[in-house]
């Protein structure tokens, strides 16, 4: 690891103050935020980014605090992996943020991992986490994993980039329809936390959101979500701890035996959530039975373009979308 | 640790460029840099860094700093940089040294390096030693008194619960944690809580064993 200047700013002001410019982009990683450091360490470590300042966030006061007013939520950037799986009224209301929560890593690293640095974090490919390999995530030309080991990459919504969002939250948020809060240094703005992830071939292909060099992920609000059953169901190589191979955030209505409303979100597929609003209307008004998972996995699933390594990703979500919605039909 | 030795960096930095075992030496220049900043900016309890931050903008740690951590239950002064680890800093820059708490992978990947940060597991791998300033650490020789062992030492003794051994301190305190928790807890949450442990001489069946048979003597003696 090199060594860098740690800055303990105590206020937001102070925190986008140290950022750099809004169009800094050459130089942004100049300067990186430190929440609980589980992925920005590893960052370091392997010497992926080198920052020359690491602001660390966890001074500034508030930004821990995980609060619910009327069933809706605030999720704080700097709030535990572990809080939110162990609050039982989060887990009551918004099973499928609990849930997400609960399957992240380790206890360990639950326990200093907090919700930003997990909406934020880097890609796991391989590639892209090799010092020597100069990916296209990394400024180079091209994406190795196109062409190369592609067992962990995307199936849906790759190229130029075919990484995966590693998050297990950002499926589980986006199916609950959250909004990020942001700030910068012209001031505070939210977007929809669906809108707040980019795909390569839409926003900068070297970043996974809309973040500009001078911001920072401050919360994230979750909607109530009354009348509504959730899960989130993840499938790893190794059951103990891993990051998913495909993973589903599902959301259902249920209204006299009949979907009224539906929320379908893929985590390990795509460089973004993957929302599947085709499968989320043609749930609407049928009950869960094994066709209506059939059609709702292959509209789910529709368009997706396997690599050379990662076809058993089709199968595999599709089989967890039929474990979550008929777990939600027999909740 | 092949690049250990490769040459020093520009900023002259004292630690080699991946490993996180060697010794910093502590040069003149990087003494006063460091103690320069220790007046300026404030390292030592978060009073001092935020009355200072209110007067000249936030603190800054730069070079070799001291700072003061609670480790075991007594507060220790010790000179870091920081990029140092907790776990470097604990087997390295601490008198004496810990070194009950293991360097395996240094990613968080292996629980070897697990230490309780406020009564939490959490790998001090993937903690800076500076993060740690105003926490407590407790480490493997903070669990029983000089010579003696906890009950759930004891039962990794009577059930065999180690092989080769690298890796039990790191589950002695993911399984420390759950259980201070919660002594009744069951397998599946044992095997939750050292989810993030890896032993690879296979000894988990009696690990599993021995916190079981820890967790029913913490019970039938009422905790601790």
């Amino acid at each position: 690891m090199k060594n860098f200047t740690y800055v303990m700013p105590t206020s937001l002001e102070q925190v986008v103050e140290l950022l750099p410019g809004p169009r800094d982009l050459k130089t942004r990683d100049r300067v990186k935020v430190l929440a609980g450091g589980q992925d920005l360490l590893g960052e370091l470590k392997e010497h992926l980014v080198e920052p020359e300042q690491v602001v660390n966030l966890k001074g500034v006061p508030g930004l821990a605090a995980l609060t619910q007013q009327a069933g809706a939520w605030q999720i704080g950037a700097l709030a535990t992996l572990a809080a939110l799986e162990e609050n039982a009224a989060l887990r009551a209301s918004h099973t499928l943020v609990a849930e997400a929560a609960g399957s992240v890593g380790s206890t360990q690293i639950r326990n200093q991992g907090t919700v930003g640095g997990n909406l934020c974090q880097r890609p796991r490919c391989w590639y892209y986490r090799h010092e020597q390999a100069v990916c296209i995530k990394k400024g180079g030309a091209e994406c190795f994993a196109y062409g190369g080991l592609n067992k962990y990459n995307a199936i849906l919504g790759g190229g130029p980039s075919y990484i995966v969002h590693p998050s297990d939250l950002a499926p589980a948020l986006v199916a609950a329809g959250a909004t990020a809060l942001i700030r910068g240094k012209k001031g505070e703005r939210t977007v929809e936390l669906e809108r707040f992830f980019t795909l390569p071939s839409e926003g900068a292909v070297t970043r996974e959101n809309v973040l500009a060099p001078d911001e920072v992920l401050v919360r994230v609000d979750v909607p109530a979500m009354a009348g509504w059953k959730s899960t989130y169901v993840k499938f790893r190589e190794r059951s103990s701890y891993d990051f998913a191979l495909a993973a589903v955030a599902a959301a259902l209505r249920i209204e006299g035996g009949k979907v009224a409303e539906a929320r379908l979100v893929l985590g390990g597929v795509a460089p973004v959530p993957w929302r599947c609003e085709k499968a989320e209307k043609a749930l609407v008004g049928r009950k869960i039975d094994a066709e209506t998972c059939r059609v709702v996995g292959e509209l789910a699933l529709e368009g997706a373009e396997p690599l050379a390594h990662n076809a058993y990703k089709l199968p595999l979500a599709k089989g967890l979308i039929t474990k979550a919605l008929t777990k939600l039909a027999t909740a | 640790m092949s690049d250990a030795a490769s040459p020093p960096e520009a900023k002259s930095s004292p630690e080699p460029r991946s490993g996180s075992e060697a010794k910093p030496a502590l040069t003149r220049r990087a003494f006063f840099k460091g103690a320069g900043v220790v007046a300026a900016g404030g390292v030592i309890g978060e009073a001092v860094h935020a009355s200072n931050a209110r007067a000249f903008g936030p603190a800054m740690l730069e070079g070799q700093v001291e700072v003061e951590l609670e480790i075991n239950g007594a507060k220790q002064k010790v000179t870091v940089e920081p990029r140092t680890t907790l776990l470097n800093a604990l087997r390295n820059h601490c008198n004496p040294p810990l070194t009950g708490t293991k360097l395996v992978c240094d990613r968080g990947s292996c629980g070897a390096c697990t230490v309780h940060l406020d009564g939490k597991p959490v790998y001090s791998c993937m903690t800076l030693a500076v993060d740690a300033v105003g926490h407590k650490v407790k480490t493997i020789e903070g669990l029983a008194p000089q010579g003696q062992l906890t009950v759930l030492q004891q039962k990794f003794c009577d059930h065999d619960g180690s092989q080769c051994g690298f890796c039990t301190p790191g589950f002695v305190m993911a399984i420390t944690a759950c259980l201070e928790r919660n002594p009744a807890a069951s397998l599946d949450e044992i095997q939750n809580a050292c989810s993030g442990n890896l032993c690879r001489c296979g000894t988990q069946p009696q690990i599993f064993e021995a916190a079981l048979a820890a967790g029913r003597a913490l019970q039938s003696k009422g905790g601790k």
